[in-house]
């Protein structure tokens, strides 16, 4: 049965305030999920005054902004600030995203910033991923073919068209937006493999090089690790990219109907 | 690495769900409801089976307030379920699987569930009061 609620230890308490400077301009209040490990205290939600007049458009600007002007304690991962790391996916404004991309200029009232949504948290906004990357490492995401292996001047060739069935699938970042945004993930994200890395396994079983097509569905044809999808589409919804996990796995489940 | 002393965190108390999740958890919330309601059909053949004092008690209840209320929404409940039903069969084809349409015809479904049991009680209610004026 699922819970809804928190755990004892994982409630959020109200945490500290920390008001602009008196000639700040342009004042957002930042609301910010923090976890300290060492200090055997619950969560709380920290609030900072940022002045927008003196920070860049995007709310990955702004949390830099304050761990260097602010709160030097404050963590959260991030690398290309450009969407194409996936390092900085958090929930903002009640929606996973990722920070570097997400204007502040579209936030009505104070923004809002938790971690990824069910995960344990390691620190503030860093959640723990072993599971997710356990998960995608198990539909062995790399291309296995007994063929022979082509000669060194050439390639495995494809079709344009069996080329462009990897479009929509292949410019996943694995940021874990989606899979952390499922509900039947937050319930059964032991068993159930998650959008994310369900759209991975598709990727590879319609890709006309793999031969072991037969092998991944055969992986995936069990009651949690592919049908717990009930097509509730907060996937497709929440995705940076702009992408479809919730058509991937209702194509998954096509094949493995078809060959029955 | 984490461990069980790690938080989790917040899900339920802070995502905010987008209209196709909210009309998914009342798929969810319908199908419960009608599954408990579908004991009224063994209610109403063991009333039948014990003769008609048990029969006209059932009746009685179904009609005062509180049962027509309860009917009122176990009709609602079914008409939406069997609805969105059907949209589960289309998704199953690998139709409608875009944030676009998949709102679209969530939206005809919540307006259709509306029309139709709007139109069934009409009915209902000119029945009833047919016979009873």
């Amino acid at each position: 049965m699922a819970e809804f609620r928190l755990p004892a230890n994982s409630t959020v308490k109200k945490g500290k305030y920390y008001e602009a400077e008196k000639n700040a301009g342009n004042v957002k209040r930042f609301k910010v999920y923090r976890y300290d490990p060492d200090a055997k205290e619950n969560p709380r939600t920290d609030v900072y005054e940022v002045d927008l007049d003196r920070c860049g458009p995007m709310v990955l600007d702004a949390i830099i902004k304050i761990k260097n002007e602010i709160d030097s304690t404050l963590t959260f991962r991030r690398s290309c600030r450009e969407g194409i790391c996936g390092s900085c996916a958090m929930n903002i404004d009640g929606r996973n995203t990722l920070a570097c991309t997400k204007s502040i200029a579209e936030i009505k009232g104070d923004v809002k910033i938790y971690p990824l949504p069910h995960m344990p948290v390691i620190k503030d906004l860093v959640p723990d991923m072993t599971n997710f990357y356990a998960q995608y490492a198990s539909v062995e995401p790399w291309l296995k073919s007994s063929s022979p292996t082509p000669p060194a001047d050439s390639e495995r060739l494809q079709s344009k068209e069996d080329r462009e069935k990897l479009d929509g699938l292949y410019e996943c970042i694995l940021c874990a937006c989606c899979s952390t945004s499922c509900p039947s993930y937050w319930w059964n994200g032991e068993r159930y493999l998650g959008p994310a890395v369900l759209m991975q396994a598709y990727r590879w079983i319609i890709d006309s090089r793999d031969e072991e097509t037969a092998e991944r569905l055969d992986a995936l044809e069990d009651p949690f690790k592919l049908y717990r999808c009930h097509t509730i589409m907060n996937c497709a919804h929440t995705c940076p990219k702009n992408l479809n996990p919730a058509k991937a796995i209702a194509e998954t489940k096509k094949l493995l109907l078809a060959r029955r | 690495m984490t461990t069980r002393h790690n938080p989790l965190s917040p899900h339920l108390q802070v995502y905010r769900l987008p209209m196709l999740a909210l009309l998914s958890i009342t798929h969810r919330g319908t199908g419960l409801f009608i599954s408990a309601g579908a004991l009224l059909i063994p209610v109403l053949l063991m009333a039948l089976a014990l003769g008609p004092e048990a029969y006209n008690c059932v009746q009685s209840c179904l009609a005062s307030w509180y049962g027509q209320i309860f009917l009122f929404l176990l009709s609602a409940s079914l008409i939406y379920h069997l609805l969105n039903g059907i949209r589960h069969l289309i998704w199953d084809l690998g139709f409608n699987l875009e944030v676009k349409s998949a709102e679209f015809s969530g939206y005809l479904v919540v307006i259709g569930a509306l029309l139709l049991t709007t139109l069934l009680w009409v009915l209902v209610c000119t029945q009833y009061y047919g016979e009873t004026l």
